[in-house]
């Protein structure tokens, strides 16, 4: 099969809900033939058939945390369940990457924390929702609570011909995934083709980002080596706090926005430190990330449009504004 | 010349080198400037240490608390202090710069702002 971009399988159409990003697998099955022989493709190299789908990624929540900077505690996290139960279409699938909850050395207290989060997290109407643990859930056991309650760190499925990879690069304390799930990754790749679609979730980075704020996974080069021969990977991981959107050697790279606090652009600011919080706009910073294709009418391919809409004090108070705004997605 | 005026000659030169050789000696003896680093939840002190671009130094990191890192990519430093313990690091700057070097074992709450600064200048 001749090489394809992989938003001809993804199109991000999404909501960051502050927070997160809703992606949409499904745009162009139903509308373009040619798009549709490409999803039965797809579904050849996996095992299964390719179908239209739509996801979101969560990120980065800290239950647990009490500010400063933000002394909102888990009320951004609980607004993202509403809006995800808002959304006109219902997800599939969510993705949590990491940092569910905030760390301490009290394992009751951690404990009570993953009870909460989880108690948060299964308000929401989705069939599936899957996890990776940020430093802050398993950096101090090596990520032993994380695993008796939310079972193993790093796995691999499939859901309607894509293949989902969870990594874990926290439990070893370090920034880095290790040699024995390096050999477990490209032991799960070997069944695929080369042009498999591969969406990996982590909580780091898997390049350089910002070393200086440990925005980076210091074995994340080897990672990509094992990914390099699939022409198909996306990677979604949080920890950052902040949107970003990097691309190397064809594969695309996004980071989410919290759920608790947010950080600045590294490049603008030589110190990491949260911006402050704004009790007259609480959710600064934690708004809506949409990505859709551009309304160029050029093939959809070829250009992606973001735009940032902010949570407002008004949507914190209730759905109104929210409901607005998903009224102008096209799902 | 005459050969007394050899001799002092003579003895000048052989205490010149003896001389060399004792600082020499004393030179190898002490080796590298020694600079003693420690990490305690969630700070490094001294938080920032200057050195000199192309001198030999040893970094003597100690940690006093629970196990913590040592990473600055740059420098090609990455090293863990297991809690309690010290680990030597020998380094020769090349390049003049500041590099923010960070805690990368994950050692609690402020784990994230645990950082400090090595300049290294000319």
């Amino acid at each position: 099969m001749k090489e394809v971009d992989r938003r001809k399988f993804m199109k991000i159409a999404g909501c960051s809900l502050g927070i997160g990003v809703l992606y949409s697998a499904m745009p162009l099955a139903r509308a373009r033939g040619e798009a549709g022989a490409f999803f039965n493709e797809m579904g050849k190299n996996s095992g299964e058939a390719v179908s239209p789908f739509t996801f979101l990624q969560l990120s980065d929540a800290h239950v647990g945390f009490d500010g400063p900077p933000d002394p909102l505690g888990t009320k951004a996290f609980e607004r993202a369940v509403e809006m995800v139960n808002a959304l006109p279409q219902r997800p599939d699938l969510v993705l949590f990457t990491g940092d569910l909850t905030h760390d301490t050395e009290d394992k009751d207290t951690h404990a009570s924390r993953m009870r909460r989060f989880l108690e948060i997290s299964k308000r929401m109407n989705v069939p599936m929702i899957k996890h990776v643990p940020g430093e802050h859930d398993a950096g101090l056991d090596a990520g032993q609570m994380y695993r008796e309650f939310l079972g193993e760190s790093y796995y691999s499925f499939d859901h309607r011909g894509v293949h989902f990879v969870a990594l874990d690069n926290v439990s070893r304390a370090k920034p880095e995934v290790g040699p024995d799930q390096l050999a477990w990754l490209k032991k799960d790749l070997a069944r695929f083709d080369k042009s498999a679609p591969i969406i990996v979730f982590t909580h780091r980075p898997l390049f350089d980002l910002k070393p200086e704020w440990e925005w980076f996974t210091s074995d994340g080069d080897d990672v990509m080596n094992v990914l390099a021969p699939y022409q198909n990977v996306t990677v979604l991981y949080g920890h950052i706090h902040r949107d970003d959107e990097h691309t190397m050697d064809q594969v695309h790279h996004y980071g989410a926005r919290s759920l608790i606090f947010a950080f600045p652009d590294p490049e603008k600011t030589a110190q990491k430190k949260p911006f402050p919080f704004d009790k007259d706009a609480p959710f600064k910073n934690l708004g809506i990330r949409l990505v859709h294709e551009s309304a160029s009418g050029k093939p959809p391919t070829s250009t992606v449009s973001i735009e940032d809409v902010e949570l407002t004090t008004r949507e914190f108070m209730g759905i109104n504004g929210i409901n607005q705004v998903l009224k102008n997605f096209s799902l | 010349m005459k050969v007394r005026d050899l001799k002092v000659v003579l003895f000048a030169l052989l205490l010149v080198t003896l001389l060399s050789l004792i600082v020499t000696h004393q030179a190898k003896a002490e080796g590298p400037r020694l600079v003693e680093i420690t990490a305690k939840r969630f700070a490094f002190t001294p938080s920032q240490i200057t050195l000199k671009k192309g001198e030999p130094v040893i970094l003597r990191l100690k940690s006093e608390d629970v196990t913590h890192g040592f990473f600055m990519r740059k420098l090609k430093i990455d090293e863990t202090i297991e809690a309690g313990k010290s680990v030597d690091v020998a380094l020769t700057p090349d390049t003049p710069g500041t590099y923010t070097t960070i805690c990368d074992h994950f050692c609690g709450v402020n784990h994230g702002n645990m950082n400090m600064t090595i300049s290294v200048v000319e």
